[in-house]
């Protein structure tokens, strides 16, 4: 493996040295794993061959798990302690919850994210998650026979920052090296577009079981690039079942119904809605605790009628995401439909009506997400030679912005910016002598901070005593490939420099993630220890094969010092991997990667000089 | 400064072959991307990050017609005070001021396709502004008369904001 991977044509890694790297599409109703094996993207099945892990969750008393089928099958039965589609909770507070009355668990209001009380005690969304991603993990190790050297986890387009970082956030807890978070509908145009060779551009209309995602990429040969995304990340097929389920709570005029009562009817619901795909009626009876008889009958056309709104609803996003991209409806050559609530009809025919086309339905719904997933983390892994690859260009969904005075928002980077992307602006003081400054960083696309979410509110402190105005602060802005932020800032007008990252407040620290780790091995019989001896060491070992080769390939650039003190931290490091403390690993592992920060850019600067020499010469 | 123009080996011109700015930055992309180092080290991630985002930068700048002249005008030297310089002839101000009524008929009265029109007006008046701002760069090195246009150019552009912000309660 190459330090910075611009090696010639040819010099992928062999195929015994190919890592295992699978794409997990977690998901509302229904989680996937899928990998590449001979080039073909496949979802893994479970031992009894079933594609899909229901996202259920059941808590027993004794701290274990039910995850999927066995879970959804008790879901009336134990409607508490069975958390189904936790995806509605994630980086949400209580007041963002859609239908919480109607939901039967115990929430407990926790600052930043909703928590659920179960038999097994408090969880929040990121360990419901955790446990659905362990499954998977061990699905895939399973059927792989080997350990994964990492794993590409979808999140709807419109997830905001919370939503974001808790997913992540749960890919850790389960154990995973997440190499990336990738949007579902651009992962969805990945699979799609490899497959038909597609060129041009295109929209993708992902309708989940709770999130709604509109995005329109910019296909060409090697090159996704996502122009514009919209969508609501609280619409999804769960709002159809629940349409449904108040129309037979007044049809059969029931009182108010108890746990228990509710998730049956809610399940019953949901069935008469997938029977409706393919009939024009569908029959709705329950047998209620309370001795009440539901005996109902759905057409199509009661059907159409109740959720009429929801798919009005879906096509605000779509104008909006084709105004920002600058696009009319004759511009886009197909829409590429995802998630298993596209397979309405009335959906269909919303969506055919409005592009004037018939949308595009040739790759199965509910696994096109997992499996261009899986041909993305293929490419992170590096088991792709260059050439062969593809480049991914996307974007963030919502706005970023700091509070101003007034309660105003000021937009440090816009919607739709191509990520990595950052951003510095400068601030000053109100007051003469004013020694701190705090911020407030918010996401949205409204004026009035009260209409935006709230991220993360932090402080600098230690501003010399200045005339007001004097004080020079740059606050800089920072998205990662992932789309997580991270915010600093810096007073620089005195030679006097205080500065301070920000760890958003609604994330998960190392403590705490070290902590439900713990919890979660004390069930799993597995040794918190040993997995992260192992995991130092081979990351130890990749990083000294890499730094290996980087030096053979380009020495030149380095004085004899700085070559020197590289081989220095390299034995350092090789000293320490015979050892038994993985702290001691990786504090060599980052001595090393400190020691060749330098050399690592200015091999990238090489690399682009060479890139640039090559076009000129072209050009000629 | 960076020169954004030079790290695509482009001319500092305000008519720009699109093609070849795509082209270029797709080829430094594909070197640079984090998605080539999600497997390697701390150091390049952290290098491939720093680049990703001056290139998406730089991209980004050329792309859009105001910034680029921006940035053309600022590599001249030339200071355009543009946040302090708030001064338009009364003319274009009147024109202004009559597509704004326009706009507050259209979400007053919940038209659509009166904010399509107004949209391509402002299209065409965009359309024009940048051809004369190409003019004034590129063909008569008028830098100050060319940092006039771009001023108007940036008061259409909060125009089509605000439009923007009408679809939104229209729908």
């Amino acid at each position: 493996m190459a330090l910075l991977q611009i090696s010639e044509p040819g010099m992928s890694p062999a195929p015994h040295e190919q890592r295992l790297a699978v794409g997990i599409d977690l998901g509302t109703t229904n989680s996937l794993v899928a990998t590449l094996r001979s080039g073909v993207a496949s979802v893994l099945p479970d031992a009894h061959g079933r594609p899909l892990l229901p996202s259920v969750v059941r808590y027993h008393a004794d701290g274990k798990a039910d995850v999927g089928y066995a879970a959804l099958a008790k879901q009336a039965l134990d409607p508490k302690n069975t958390i189904a589609s936790v995806k509605r909770f994630m980086g949400r507070g209580m007041q963002d919850v859609a239908h919480v009355e109607s939901a039967p668990y115990d929430f407990v209001d926790a600052p930043g994210m909703v928590q659920l009380r179960t038999a097994a005690g408090v969880k929040s969304p990121v360990e419901v998650s955790a446990e659905i991603l362990r499954v998977l993990k061990e699905r895939a190790e399973l059927s792989l026979g080997g350990s994964l050297a990492g794993a590409v986890i979808t999140v709807p387009a419109y997830f905001d920052e919370a939503q974001r970082q808790a997913t992540k956030d749960a890919g850790r807890l389960a154990g995973l090296n997440v190499l990336r978070l990738l949007n579902e509908p651009t992962a969805a145009a990945i699979a799609y577009g490899l497959d038909n060779a597609a060129e041009g551009t295109y929209a993708v209309y992902d309708l989940g079981g709770g999130t709604f995602d509109l995005s329109i990429l910019k296909l060409s040969r090697g090159v996704f690039e996502v122009v514009a995304t919209s969508g609501d990340s609280m619409l999804g097929g769960d709002d159809f079942d629940q349409r449904v389920f108040c129309w037979a709570v007044e049809q059969a005029r029931l009182p108010p119904l108890g746990a228990r009562d509710m998730r049956l009817l809610q399940m019953k619901a949901r069935e008469a809605k997938e029977y409706l795909t393919s009939h024009g009626e569908a029959p709705l009876t329950a047998k209620l605790s309370t001795g009440d008889v539901v005996d109902l009958s759905i057409s199509t056309e009661v059907f159409c009628g109740i959720t009429q709104t929801l798919v009005q609803k879906t096509l605000v996003p779509v104008r909006k995401a084709l105004r920002d991209a600058g696009l009319r409806v004759e511009d886009i050559k197909g829409v590429v439909m995802v998630g298993g609530a596209t397979r309405m009809p009335q959906v269909q025919r919303a969506v055919a009506d409005f592009f004037r086309r018939d949308p595009l339905n040739n790759l199965d719904p509910d696994k096109v997400v997992a499996l261009g997933a899986a041909m993305q983390a293929d490419v992170l892994a590096g088991n792709k030679p260059q050439g062969e690859d593809w480049l991914l260009l996307d974007v963030i969904p919502l706005s970023l912005g700091l509070e101003t005075m007034g309660g105003l928002v000021e937009k440090i980077i816009p919607r739709n910016t191509t990520i990595p992307a950052a951003k510095a602006q400068e601030f000053t003081t109100f007051k003469d002598g004013q020694a701190g400054m705090s911020f407030h960083v918010v996401q949205g696309e409204r004026e009035l901070v009260a209409d935006c979410r709230s991220l993360a509110r932090f402080e600098l402190k230690g501003i010399p005593p200045m005339a007001a105005g004097a004080a020079r602060v740059r606050v800089t802005f920072q998205v990662d490939a992932d789309g997580l932020l991270s915010v600093s800032a810096k007073e620089a007008s005195s030679g006097a420099e205080a500065s301070v990252a920000v760890k958003p407040s609604y994330g998960l620290h190392d403590a705490d993630i070290e902590r439900m780790l713990r919890d979660s091995f004390q069930h799993a019989r597995e040794d918190v220890h040993a997995r992260a001896l192992a995991e130092a060491r081979v990351d130890g070992q990749r990083l000294l094969e890499a730094t290996r080769s980087a030096l053979q390939a380009d020495k030149a650039l380095l004085s004899a010092q700085e070559l020197a003190d590289i081989e220095q931290a390299m034995q350092g490091l090789q000293a320490r991997l015979g050892g038994t403390e993985h702290r001691a690993i990786k504090q060599a592992a980052e001595a090393l990667g400190r020691a060749t920060d330098d050399f690592a850019a200015r091999r990238m600067d090489q690399s682009i000089r060479r890139a640039l020499a090559g076009k000129r010469i072209g050009s000629l | 400064m960076h020169n954004h123009f030079e790290l695509f080996g482009l001319a500092p011109a305000f008519s720009l072959e699109k093609d070849r700015l795509e082209k270029a930055y797709r080829d430094i992309q594909s070197r640079v991307h984090p998605d080539r180092f999600a497997h390697a080290g701390d150091a390049e991630r952290r290098a491939s990050l720093q680049w990703t985002t001056r290139v998406n930068e730089a991209y980004r700048t050329l792309k859009d017609p105001v910034q680029r002249a921006k940035h053309i005008l600022d590599l001249q030297g030339v200071d355009v005070a543009f946040e302090t310089n708030t001064q338009m002839p009364a003319d274009f101000l009147m024109q202004q001021l009559e597509l704004r009524e326009e706009l507050e008929r259209a979400v007053g009265s919940k038209d659509a396709a009166s904010l399509d029109r107004l949209r391509s007006t402002l299209t065409a008046s965009r359309k024009n502004l940048e051809k004369q701002i190409g003019e004034a760069i590129d063909g008569r090195k008028d830098y100050a008369g060319a940092a006039d246009l771009v001023r108007k150019l940036m008061f259409l552009g909060r125009l089509d904001d605000e439009i923007d912000a009408a679809y939104g309660e229209v729908e």
